[in-house]
């Protein structure tokens, strides 16, 4: 599948209807989506024939795009059902098998080294200080093969030490830099907050 | 929810030593046909806990798997249909999860597994 394609059909996905702002629930984009799991298919073989997991994965996005790119198997994670239930629902309008779980990522345990790769897009940690971080141990653990995964630029130094240092990664590299949309959904946004710079990482866990 | 899934899960109740395997209630099992892909098989087979899934699929009502397997037996077409179709194929879509210490139920609906804890047992 070529990326303008990958990226038209995500562009159609049903979004937050109702987002929850503890829960920082905004939408991955159709552009980000697409790159990232692009990159992480055609640069490292990271998600065609894989065991993929979309921690966070709200409506979906990322988890579909797995799927679309030949993903085996893809388990989405989030703890909030409303948004498990859209993602449900554009898995199904766009014929793919997304297999979803309702869970506090902090309490998750997937068993055994099941899981080839992990894609997610994590709340950016200003309203719960610390999720992303969390959310980035918790992958490093599940994953046997590779992280990807989207933080704020300005955290660049912080997540690198503690992806090598905390989190047992044997490398922890910025693909690349992007801008990302923080829709105006939230009265607490500062304008300048609008437009974000944030990183594409790849993390690989140590073992792979 | 596959099977496949059922085999990455367990009970993370505080106190809880060992949550895996969960029991499985069944209220409703669908199949979904899906394309075998036999070198995807052999990968998980060295993964997965093979009693788990055995167990899993006989709740769910399909009884064709070996109670007991090695990997020779990937060299035969039958034995991957046959492994394909209970990981791959066979989804819970209405009923529970069981920590298999506490009894405590997890409900599946419109087969998403509800994994959240109450706040007394995180
Ligand atoms: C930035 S959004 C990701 C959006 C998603 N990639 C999409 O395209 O729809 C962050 C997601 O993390 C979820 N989330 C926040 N805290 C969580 C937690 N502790 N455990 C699991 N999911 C959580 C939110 O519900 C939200 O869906």
């Amino acid at each position: 599948m070529k990326l303008k394609q990958l990226e038209g059909l995500l562009g159609n996905l049903q979004q937050f209807s109702n987002p929850k702002v503890e829960l920082e629930q905004y939408p991955t984009g159709p552009h980000i989506a697409s790159r990232m799991l692009y990159t992480a298919e055609n640069s490292f073989g990271d998600v065609g024939d894989r065991v993929v997991a979309d921690f966070g994965c709200g409506c979906g996005t990322l988890g579909i795009a797995a799927a679309l790119l030949g993903a085996e198997h893809v388990v989405g994670v989030d703890v909030d059902s409303q948004s498990l239930e859209i993602a449900s629902a554009n898995a199904e309008e766009l014929e793919v098998e997304l297999n979803l779980v309702q869970c506090d990522l902090g309490n998750l345990d997937f068993r055994g080294q099941i899981v080839d790769t992990v894609i997610m897009n994590p709340p950016f940690g200003t309203r719960k200080k610390g999720v992303d971080m969390e959310f980035l141990r918790v992958a490093l653990a599940v994953a046997s093969q590779a992280v990807y995964s989207l933080h704020k630029t300005s955290t660049r130094e912080h997540v690198k030490r503690a992806a090598l240092r905390d989190f047992n990664a044997s490398s922890a590299e910025v693909l690349c830099e992007l801008r990302y949309d923080v829709p105006h959904l939230y009265k607490f946004h500062k304008k300048k907050e609008v437009d974000i710079a944030v990183d594409l990482w790849r993390f690989v866990p140590r073992g792979a | 929810m596959r099977l496949l899934t059922h085999n990455m899960l367990s009970s993370n109740i505080k106190g809880v030593i060992n949550g895996f395997p969960l029991g499985i209630v069944v209220e409703k099992v669908i199949e979904k046909p899906v394309e075998m892909n036999p070198d995807f098989l052999k990968n998980m087979f060295a993964k997965i806990e093979w009693k788990a899934l055995v167990d899993a699929s006989r709740s769910m009502g399909y009884t064709e798997l070996p109670e007991q397997a090695d990997s020779s037996m990937l060299d035969s077409v039958d034995f991957l249909q046959r492994f394909h179709h209970a990981l791959l194929e066979l989804h819970l879509e209405e009923g529970a999860l069981v920590c298999p210490e506490t009894g405590r139920k997890f409900p599946v609906n419109k087969g998403i597994p509800n994994m959240l804890l109450h706040e007394d047992e995180v």
